[in-house]
Order: C-alpha cells, then sequence, then structure tokens
C-alpha cells in the first residue's frame, strides 16, 4: 500500500482520465478573533474534473463552507487565507487580488456559488428579472433585451412556470423551492465551469430537496460545468457526487469515490457519520448511532488528531502521534488514520 | 394579458397588481397622508405660480395703506410698509420649498454615498468619516448654521444659497449616520455575499443593492428633514439670516409681525400658520410614503 502524504497524493493520480479544472492544495484560512486563531480551514487540498460531481461533507462548524468561500476569495474580516494555493485552469487564484477585475471575471463567470438560505439569497428590492441579467450583462456584455430574453429562458429551464410572467416579480413573490431554482438559474447563467452548491437544500423540505437536487445535476450536465456539493448530509450526496471529501476540524480526514466511501468506510468519523444514517435495507431493529461528544474547539487544537476524544477506534498511537496525514489506500481513497478500522471493527472488545 | 390555456392548467401565477396601484392603495388609505398631501401640492402650485396667484406685487410699498387689517381689497391685510401680507406669503412659499428642497438634496448626495461608504468598509474608512460626522454634529444645528452663514458672508455668498449653503452641511450627518447604520444591517445579508459571489465590484454592491435596500428609512429621513430645514430657515430668516430684504421669507415676516402681537395678529399667525401647516404636511407624507414604498412591509398592508 503506497503511503503518500497529503497533497502531492492527488496530483501523481494516474487514473483520471479527465483534466483537473480546480485544483486546491493546502488552503489555510485563520480567522484572528480576540480569543485566539481560529483555524476554520487548516491545510485542505482537493481537486475537481471537468463535468464532475464532488461532495465536501462534514458537521457544521468544520470549516466546509469557509474552504469554498476562500476559494472565491470572499472571507471578510477578521478572516484571512494564510496559505496554499487555488489553481483554477493554471491560474493560483489566490494571487489576484481580493476586489481586483481579475477575480471578479473568475466570480460569477467561472466559478459560481449557490447560497444555503434561498429566502435570503435574493435582494429584495429588485425584480428577478434585474437580478437575473445583471449577471448577463455584466460578464457576457449582453444588451438589455438579449438578457431579459436569456433570463426568461433561464427561468423556463429550472422549471418556474410562465417564465415571461414571473420575471418581473420581486423575490418575496416566489415560495423557498423557487427561489432556490432561481439562485440556480442565475449560479448558471454565465455558463461556469464550477459551480458550488453550499448546502443548497438545507432549508428546504425534503421533497423540494429531492427535486433541486435531480435539477442541479440536469442543469449542471446540460451546462458541462462541474459541481461541488456542500453539505452536512451524506445521503444528499450519496446519490449525485461521483467522489466525496469527509471534513472534520478544518481538514479533510478521508477522501473516495462515492463506492469507496459509503461501501467501505475507513476512517472512524465516517464510519459514525454513516452509522446515523437511517437505511431501509437493514435489519429492522439496527439503532442509529451517534457520534459522541461535540467538535473540538478551532481556537486551541491538540497537536493529536482532533477526534481522538470522540473516536472509538483508538490505540495508544493516536495521542502520541500528530494528526495522521492522508494516506493512500487504493485508487482514489485516501483516508488520514493510524487505525485500520476494517480491522477492528470485528472485534468490537478493542473498543 | 393573453395567457394561453396550456399555461392556466399547470400552477398558475397569481394575477398581477400593478406596482403602481399597490402604492397609491397603500398611500391614500390613511386620510391624514393625503390631506398632508394636498397641503404640498398646494404649497408647490402657490410657489410655481407665485406671480400668477399674487394679488399684488409682494415687493409694491403702500405708503397709504400701512398696517391695514383684513379685508376684501387685502385679505390678510399689509405690513408696516403697506406691502400686500396675502403677496407675500405666497412668494414666501417659493424660499421656503426652494431652501428646503435644494438642502435636502445637497446635503443627501454628500451624506448618502459617505455613510454607505463608511458602513460598507469599515475599518479605517468607517472611522475616518463617521468621526467626522460626530465632530460635525456636535454643533447644534441652528448653531452651525449662523456660523456658517457669517462665515460665507465673508466670501461674498450672501441671500439664499447662505441658508441652503448652511444648513445642508448642518444636516449632513444626519444622512451618513442613517446610511451608515443602515448598511452595516444591509450588508450582512446573504443577498450581498450572493453579489459578491457573482462578480459585482464594491461599487454596484453599494450603489445598487445596498442603496435601494435602505431607502425606506433615508426617505422617511429626507420628508422629515425637508420638514425640519423649512423651519430651520425660518428661525434663520427670524433671525435676520437669509433672504435680503425686501424678498419675502416666512420667518422675516414673523419678525416683522410680532411687534403686533395683539394689534394685527394676521401679521405673524398667517406666516406662523404656513409653517407649521408644511412641517406637519412633510412628516406626515413621509410617514405614508414609506408604509407605501417598503416592500417588506407590503405583506402585512
Amino acid at each position: 500500500m503506497p503511503s503518500t502524504p497529503g497533497s502531492e497524493a492527488y496530483s501523481s493520480d494516474e487514473e483520471k482520465s479527465m483534466a483537473e479544472l480546480l485544483k486546491v492544495e493546502n488552503l489555510k484560512t485563520q480567522f484572528h478573533t480576540e480569543s485566539g486563531v481560529v483555524k476554520a480551514v487548516d491545510g485542505v487540498s482537493y481537486y475537481i474534473d471537468e463535468q464532475e460531481i464532488i461532495g465536501l461533507v462534514g458537521e457544521s462548524g468544520c470549516g466546509k463552507s469557509v474552504s469554498q468561500l476562500s476559494v472565491m476569495q470572499l472571507i471578510s474580516t477578521p478572516g484571512k487565507i494564510v496559505g496554499g494555493e487555488v489553481i483554477f485552469e493554471g491560474q493560483d487564484l489566490l494571487k489576484y487580488k481580493t476586489h481586483g477585475p481579475k477575480m471578479r471575471s473568475i466570480r460569477g463567470a467561472k466559478i459560481a456559488m449557490i447560497f444555503q438560505e434561498p429566502m435570503t439569497s435574493l435582494n429584495p428590492v429588485l425584480t428577478i428579472n434585474q437580478q437575473l441579467t445583471e449577471m448577463l450583462e455584466l460578464h457576457l456584455k449582453m444588451s438589455k433585451k438579449a438578457a431579459r430574453e436569456r433570463a426568461i429562458e433561464l427561468l423556463g429551464m429550472v422549471g418556474i412556470p410562465s417564465a415571461h410572467n414571473r420575471i418581473d416579480d420581486y423575490p418575496h413573490q416566489f415560495s423557498g423551492g423557487m427561489r432556490q431554482r432561481v439562485m440556480i438559474a442565475m449560479a448558471l447563467s454565465c455558463n461556469p465551469r464550477i459551480v458550488i452548491a453550499d448546502e443548497p437544500t438545507t432549508a428546504l423540505d425534503v421533497t423540494t430537496q429531492a427535486q433541486l437536487l435531480e435539477l442541479m445535476k440536469d442543469m449542471v450536465e446540460r451546462f458541462k460545468a462541474s459541481l461541488v456539493i456542500v453539505t452536512h448530509n451524506l445521503g444528499v450526496v450519496a446519490r449525485y457526487a461521483q467522489r466525496i471529501y469527509i471534513m472534520y476540524a478544518g481538514r479533510i480526514v478521508e477522501a473516495g469515490t462515492t463506492k469507496d466511501i459509503f461501501g467501505k468506510p475507513r476512517h472512524p468519523y465516517t464510519i459514525g457519520l454513516l452509522k446515523c444514517i437511517p437505511r431501509l435495507d437493514e435489519e429492522e431493529d439496527r439503532k442509529l448511532v451517534p457520534i459522541k461528544g461535540l467538535p473540538p474547539n478551532l481556537i486551541n487544537m491538540p497537536p493529536t488528531c482532533a477526534f481522538l476524544p470522540r473516536c472509538s477506534y483508538k490505540i495508544k498511537k493516536c495521542s502520541q502521534k500528530p494528526w495522521p496525514p492522508l494516506t493512500r489506500l487504493h485508487g482514489q481513497h485516501y483516508v488520514g488514520c493510524y487505525v485500520n478500522t476494517e480491522e477492528m471493527r470485528n472485534e468490537p472488545a478493542a473498543r | 394579458m393573453v395567457k394561453k390555456h396550456s399555461d392556466i392548467a399547470f400552477s398558475e401565477a397569481p394575477v398581477r397588481v400593478s406596482e403602481w396601484r399597490r402604492f397609491r392603495r397603500v398611500f391614500f388609505e390613511r386620510r391624514l397622508v393625503t390631506f398632508g398631501l394636498v397641503v404640498l401640492v398646494l404649497m408647490l402650485i402657490a410657489a410655481i405660480f407665485a406671480p400668477l396667484l399674487a394679488p399684488y406685487d409682494p415687493y409694491e410699498l403702500g405708503p397709504g395703506e400701512r398696517l391695514l387689517q383684513p379685508s376684501s381689497k387685502h385679505l390678510l391685510g399689509t405690513d408696516l410698509l403697506g406691502r400686500d401680507t396675502l403677496s407675500r406669503l405666497i412668494y414666501g412659499a417659493r424660499t421656503a420649498l426652494m431652501v428646503g428642497f435644494i438642502s435636502v438634496f445637497i446635503s443627501g448626495i454628500i451624506g448618502i454615498p459617505l455613510g454607505v461608504i463608511a458602513g460598507y468598509f469599515g475599518g479605517i474608512t468607517n472611522m475616518v468619516i463617521m468621526r467626522a460626522m460626530d465632530a460635525l454634529m456636535c454643533f447644534p444645528m441652528l448653531l452651525l448654521a449662523l456660523v456658517l452663514a457669517a462665515v460665507l458672508r465673508e466670501y461674498a455668498i450672501s441671500g439664499i444659497w447662505v441658508v441652503i449653503i448652511a444648513l445642508s452641511v448642518a444636516v449632513i450627518p444626519g444622512y451618513a449616520r442613517v446610511t451608515h447604520g443602515v448598511t452595516l444591517s444591509i450588508k450582512e445579508n446573504d443577498y450581498i455575499l450572493a453579489q459578491r459571489a457573482m462578480g459585482s465590484s464594491n461599487m454596484r454592491v453599494m450603489f445598487r443593492h445596498i442603496l435601494p435596500n435602505a431607502f425606506p428609512p433615508l426617505i422617511v429621513l429626507m420628508t422629515m428633514q425637508l420638514g425640519a430645514l423649512i423651519l430651520a430657515e425660518a428661525g434663520l430668516s427670524f433671525l435676520g439670516i437669509g433672504i435680503d430684504p425686501p424678498g419675502a421669507a416666512w420667518g422675516a415676516m414673523v419678525f416683522d409681525g410680532y411687534k403686533y402681537l395683539a394689534s394685527n395678529p394676521v401679521l405673524w399667525l398667517a406666516p406662523g400658520i404656513a409653517i407649521a401647516l408644511v412641517v406637519f404636511a412633510f412628516n406626515t407624507v413621509g410617514d405614508g410614503l414609506r408604509d407605501a414604498l417598503d416592500p417588506r412591509l407590503r405583506g402585512l398592508l
């Protein structure tokens, strides 16, 4: 089993057929607060191929949203990106000025974002038309009339009935699900290469969630874009993502294809997450097992593995060595853990 | 609006109520607001068509007609110099409204962007702008205007422009502070982050996305300021600053009239009521506008 630590492992991957579209290397984002430095993102590396769908999973506060906002350079004070590289189409985005024209021409036009709260992510005083056409006029230099035509077409694509009537409505005249549809239309309006969906369905009810995920998948396929789904819900990504990254306390602890993660999870945290999901195909009396404890305070992080206090697989080595780097298991499956959980799982006595 | 049958079969959008109709309905719902608007419109008409409406030349002296009581010839009587009070009152509306509108415009154009910039960027920018505004705010409006008027006079700026500039400067901090406060809360909204994620520049975010959201309180502030500024203008002209004689200003008319407090009350009562009416009208209309314009209140109404 070759064990290449950390980020270099990703680039030396010979199994990939498609070109890397975005590569994030050792990204570090910190918030300098009065009570100390919060290491929200602490050396995260991942990549996304063209027309690929990846999932970024972790619980609240693990840095998944911050890592995505860092890619877009949208971290506001007291936050700061302190290290790493974001390579997009051969250019390091972090070298661009935060508010400079180069970075602005990336945002929205090349990398678009969909946010968690559809109820608040549209400007309440501007009509849908004004908000949708703004992007088209800004990035694609369309005329007002052409932009309006395109906006109506986009609204139709995301399933807004009688779009030509609804386009002059204000956001408050739309329901949550419809607003999120508008957000999807807006995100894809300028043919971006990557769409980052930050918990896109969390605020919606379950049936709408499924519809919107399906819609998002269709839309990115249609526009030949890649999709990053950021979520705390493994169930959301299971069906759509090709690869999944599991994040914990600002780091990626396990990465692999969806099959790897769901079939042979190796990190104790991933195993714990999967145990929390109810399944239809298992015996009736199986109990859901929550992960005990709370995520660590990101200000005073222990030098050891951050999951250690909550881990039920821990061994002596865990409390003596620093946080384990990602190690390649096989193919694209990487895990950052000293324990071979697969062997241990058969002997519960070890817990 | 022609609708195809196929459109209607699938979840039809509610009938669209035109924005203008909705605005009218909400705005005119309150009697007081309608009354205020009528007063303002009458004042505006009086100011614009003053030469046509005034029965006499407001500057024409009438040596034989001094301090006349109201009569059919002079509806509101005449003043010490025999000038027709009604005519002077109508011309006074010109002065009052002009000073009010121009000062609000100037101070808004300076104060609002300052507030947005301070609130949006924060940090040092915020510090410099807002502390400067605080310093300006330390002085009472009337006192500041008095000092400025005295200084401006040195630069040979006189008459109505002294008042306009002095009052404009005095109310800038009000705009900056209100805008600053509103900006602080608006910029935390998701749609601002979403806009930035779409590649909007800071300028675009500030003036296309934050500013329109800040309008409701600003509109209220502006209309109320109009009232307050007209009041301040009256105060200044009462003190003898502002429009040069023989020009007509309500404040000056009150000053001239109060010497005849008992003998000829129309002289001070007429301009006094005019001032009160305009200030009241601006306040109610400002309030009505807020209710009608704010899309966030619309659902409740």
